[in-house]
């Protein structure tokens, strides 16, 4: 039986069941130090002193002065210091830390920051400080718009999100011979040692992280242990000995990163019939006080802001800006679920005044392989959104349900959505991940840098290698990412540890499999002794882009999903209840199913809090509501059934057909959801759209 | 931060008369269930230092009769609710707010005299006991008193009850007419109301809302308009002017407005 197209046990699975899995909470080290981070307490302005009004003895006290080389975490700009130096630019922003052996004793100390308070700004839309601006220009959209026999319009507004990754961020420090090894809870242990080279400087060359068994990070992992790290780093430093900063949820949902709220305006030119003939797409995003990954996040948010459609004429114009909030960062789905939220809903608009249709809508102009995108890229023959869109409508009875629940509190919404995978443009190539395997006395050993975050990393891989070199499963171990003992195979994000660190471990297999000549592992061991192979990424030859003009292949394939929400609204409260969600859903292939599907129902339920619950409450710039008990995210009675289709039309270029699966399933539910409240006499163009919401808006006639 | 655990005193006591003759000599806040207790701890914000816990006074575990009036201990968890045929027929409405009390954790340990003394406006049986008419018996080692629902609450989280008093049980006269219960949280389970509403369909109806004033209220404008034979549609807006809202992190002042009066008008319309 092969491995690949079964649901083999988790290679993580007994050690999470048992208890015997431990997290960064769970590691101690002997003589290890606690450590707490004071933070601002005003959104803008400047520290005028900071007082230690205790006894410091037994503590150990670290400032910006204490930074050995650079203040700055190195993302793509350099502008966001480990600690402040004056200016403060956002809420809970790190100032000064204090380690001690005794956490209570460490928390009770009063640490008094004077400030000069200067005016915060916290609206995107009045921001003059602009981080990063895209356009993507197809055609002639001008000219387009105006010759269009009908112009829609509308402007979609998209909240903050909370991951609530369910073990919040922690890391621990500890000196070593020669060196500083780090433990945490993290997503790319790779993107930690490149900050802290930034912060340390040529002094300190032995710097390695290793990734404990981590509770989950949906992006929320990707760019802030950086910073946890540094301070953990330079407390460890100062002080000699292991330090461990863990963030209780509370710190965690204040300080750390968030999705990016967005305001997104389409103007849209259509035929009669009903053919998109000019789009013209504005994209706002917040990005908080600091760059971090704005930039990227608003290139993913654009390239999707133009939905899965063909149209001959498009401009998309995305900027992310500055404000006076902690920074935003990756999560799931990385400015995607933001534009096609707007799209969707939109489209449902556009259907509405022609007078058609939304599915038939959809139909007509839905991209088929040789169309080409915003972008420019003529799709291939793995471009599945006709097919999701069928399959959805049949499958569902869509046309049925629209019609019956006509003049009832139910009612049926529908999404179409893509998501690229793999880093953008020429970001694989860049790259340049590696992986490498190594034989073992009983099999080989998978040493790569991609984390296993819950989504199933080790299992996937080890399945990958099983078939790819032709050995039981049991014989693929997966080693704990250790950046001094692994290869850098990048980030676990962007949906590409399947579809590119699989691929490379596919290639690996072969290459030993060839090496092996014909031997089990086993029998080369004890012959030869050990062996290592390891390969580098080579993205498929024909991609093309261009990063100036934003134009060319974007990713290499996409997945593509349509999600029908079936909601019931009280007409009292309203509280809309999600009765059913069908995901069907396309992603080249599934290597593990019963995985694939808990990436679906767990992206659809967040696509749902997304929609309905989840509500970042902003006072004086900072999370009013940072509490399980006032940010709501969906419990299991808040979820309906779901019911995943996964469809099959494989990419050439990944293992086994497979494309990226992670962040798909968040894109759809919230246009399906708002499509259906549309039915349902609601106007909605933001989410999520609560039942306060709901009760003040406008109702459509 | 949380709050330090070393600094914190616990004391326990094995019977009601310990116990009160302990809050007669200390300052000590009573905990139970403690459930509310470690919402506080986990975020910092827990004022008191020193407690009594009473979790093992079983004498103030029962639910009776006496003669015609329900006495419902106040140890009696959510979960002994739910489960007590007496309380299901005679105070259907308190079954059906102990159902959606957190999960089955937090009604395996909250009390409903924990409900009570926390004088939170959000808590869930509140509303049930002020549209029944519930009377709070407290006692102290110096004697007993009964204080009704309606009058036992002063102000925000403030009660009429000294610091040497225990809450020892709830009673509860029968309650004629159809009961009715609705709490509308921020989400389907797990959640804290923002709109929460018991009614009783009596000739003179009782009618009690949570989550909308500083206290659970009853609205006796709105209840004597109904009495009355006014119409649901001039009672409602009778309760519009009755009530004053706010907006708080987790709703708004108008959705609680609006909501309190569409529940009005289907509590009406589903009692009648």
């Amino acid at each position: 039986m092969s491995a690949v197209g079964n649901s083999v046990a988790r290679k993580d699975g007994i050690g999470k069941a048992t208890g015997a899995a431990r997290y960064a909470d769970d590691i101690t080290f002997p003589g290890m130090l606690h450590g707490r981070t004071i933070r601002s307490t005003i959104p803008c302005g400047r520290i005028r002193s900071v007082r230690l009004d205790f006894d410091t003895t037994g503590f150990t006290v670290v400032d910006h002065r204490d930074v050995p080389a650079r203040n700055a975490v190195d993302l793509i700009a350099q502008d966001q210091p480990f600690l402040v130096e004056q200016e403060i630019r956002h809420m809970a922003e790190p100032i000064l830390l204090l380690a001690h052996e005794n956490r209570e004793r460490l928390y009770a100390v009063p640490v008094e920051v004077e400030y000069d308070e200067g005016e915060p700004l916290f609206d995107p839309e009045k921001s003059q400080q602009v981080f990063k601006t895209i356009d993507i220009v197809k055609g002639d959209t001008s000219s387009a718009l105006a010759d269009a026999e009908l112009v829609v319009e509308g402007t979609y507004r998209t909240g903050h999100q909370e991951h609530v990754y369910i073990e919040p961020n922690g890391v621990i420090a500890v000196p070593e011979d020669g060196g500083i090894a780090i433990y945490g809870s993290v997503q790319c242990p790779f993107y930690v040692i490149k900050a802290l080279r930034c912060l340390l400087g040529d002094a300190h060359p032995n710097v390695r992280v290793i990734q404990t068994e981590t509770g989950g990070g949906f992006g929320g992992k990707e760019e802030y242990p950086s910073m946890i790290a540094g301070h953990a780093v330079m407390l460890a430093l100062k002080s000699g000995r292991p330090v461990k900063i863990i963030y209780d949820r509370a710190e965690d949902m204040v300080a750390t990163t968030k999705r990016h709220p967005a305001i997104v305006r389409h103007r849209t030119g259509v035929t009669r019939a009903g053919r998109i003939v000019a789009m013209d797409v504005d994209v706002l995003m917040d990005g908080g006080a600091y760059v971090t990954l704005s930039p990227t996040v608003l290139s993913r948010g654009c390239i999707h802001a133009a939905g899965p459609y063909r149209c001959d004429n498009v401009h998309i114009h995305g900027r992310t800006v500055f404000t006076n909030t902690p920074p935003n960062g990756a999560f799931r789905g990385f400015g995607a679920p933001q534009t096609e939220f707007a799209v969707e809903v939109h489209i449902d608009r556009i259907a509405e005044a022609l007078g058609m249709d939304a599915v038939e809508l959809r139909r007509r102009n839905a991209l088929r392989p040789g169309d080409t995108t915003a972008t420019g890229q003529t799709l291939r023959d793995d471009c599945s959104a006709l097919m999701v869109l069928e399959e959805a409508v049949r499958r569902t009875d869509f046309d049925r349900k629209r019609e019956e629940y006509k003049g009832s509190n139910r009612s049926v919404g529908l999404s179409l959505f893509y998501h690229g995978a793999g880093f953008t443009g020429a970001g694989e190539r860049n790259l340049k991940s590696k992986a490498r395997l190594e034989l073992t006395a009983g099999g080989v050993r998978i040493a790569v840098g991609s984390t296993e975050i819950g989504q199933g990393t080790r299992t996937m891989h080890a399945q990958i290698v099983t078939d790819a070199l032709g050995i039981p499963y049991e014989d693929v171990e997966v080693a704990q990412p250790d950046t001094s003992r692994v290869a850098d195979s990048g980030p676990t994000v962007a949906s590409r540890t399947c579809m590119v660190v699989g691929k490379i471990l596919e290639e690996c297999a072969h290459e030993m499999r060839d090496r092996l000549g014909g031997l089990s592992p086993a029998e080369y061991h004890s012959r030869h002794g050990p062996l290592t192979v390891e390969r580098m990424y080579e993205p498929p030859d024909w991609i093309e882009w261009d990063d100036a003009l934003y134009r060319g292949d974007a990713y290499a394939t996409y997945g593509w999903g349509c999600d029908v929400a079936e909601v019931e609204l009280d007409p009292d409260t309203f509280e809309v209840r999600p009765i059913r969600l069908t995901a069907v859903q396309e992603f080249g292939r599934p290597i593990h199913p019963a995985l694939a599907r808990g990436q679906i129902e767990g992206g659809t339920a967040q696509g749902l809090g997304y929609a309905l619950l989840e509500r970042v409450v902003m006072h004086n710039g900072a999370m009013a509501n940072g509490q399980l008990t006032n940010y709501t995210i969906p419990t299991t009675l808040d979820t309906p059934e779901i019911d995943v289709v996964m469809m099959e039309n494989p990419y050439p270029g990944g293992p086994f057909g497979a494309k990226g699966l992670g962040e798909l399933p968040m894109d759809g539910p919230a246009p399906a959801v708002v499509n259906a409240l549309r039915q349902l006499g609601f106007d909605v163009r933001e989410i999520p759209a609560t039942p306060e919401l709901l009760s003040a808006g406008s109702r459509l006639g | 931060m949380r709050t330090a655990i070393s600094e914190l005193d616990l004391r326990s006591a094995s019977s009601l008369t310990e116990a009160l003759a302990i809050l007669r000599d200390e300052a000590r806040t009573p905990i139970a269930g403690a459930t509310d207790v470690y919402v506080a701890l986990n975020f910092g914000t827990l004022k008191p230092k020193r407690f009594l816990d009473i979790w093992a006074l079983d004498e103030l575990r029962s639910i009776s009769l006496s003669g015609d009036t329900l006495v419902i201990g106040s140890l009696t968890t959510y979960t002994s609710l739910i489960q007590s045929p007496i309380v299901g027929e005679r105070l259907p409405m308190l079954v059906e707010a102990s159902r959606l009390v957190g999960g089955v954790q937090i009604q395996n340990r909250g009390t409903i005299g924990g409900n009570v003394a926390n004088a939170s406006p959000a808590g869930d049986a509140l509303p049930v006991l002020a549209a029944a008419d519930a009377v709070i018996v407290v006692r102290s080692d110096a004697g007993e008193r009964r204080v009704p629902i309606t009058q036992f609450y002063t102000g925000y989280r403030a009660t009429v009850m000294t610091p040497d008093e225990l809450i020892v049980a709830v009673e509860i006269a029968p309650v004629e007419g159809k009961q009715w219960f609705r709490k509308v949280g921020t989400r389907a389970a797990q959640a804290i109301s923002k709109v929460v509403v018991a009614g009783v369909r009596a000739p003179m109806p009782r009618i009690a809302f949570g989550s909308i004033a500083p206290t659970v209220v009853r609205v006796p404008e709105t209840e004597r308009a109904l009495g009355d034979g006014a119409t649901i549609d001039d009672a409602e807006g009778v309760l519009a002017r009755e009530i004053a809202p706010i907006d708080d992190i987790r709703s708004t002042a108008e959705y609680r407005r609006r909501v309190s009066m569409n529940l009005l008008r289907r509590f009406w319309a589903e009692t009648g």
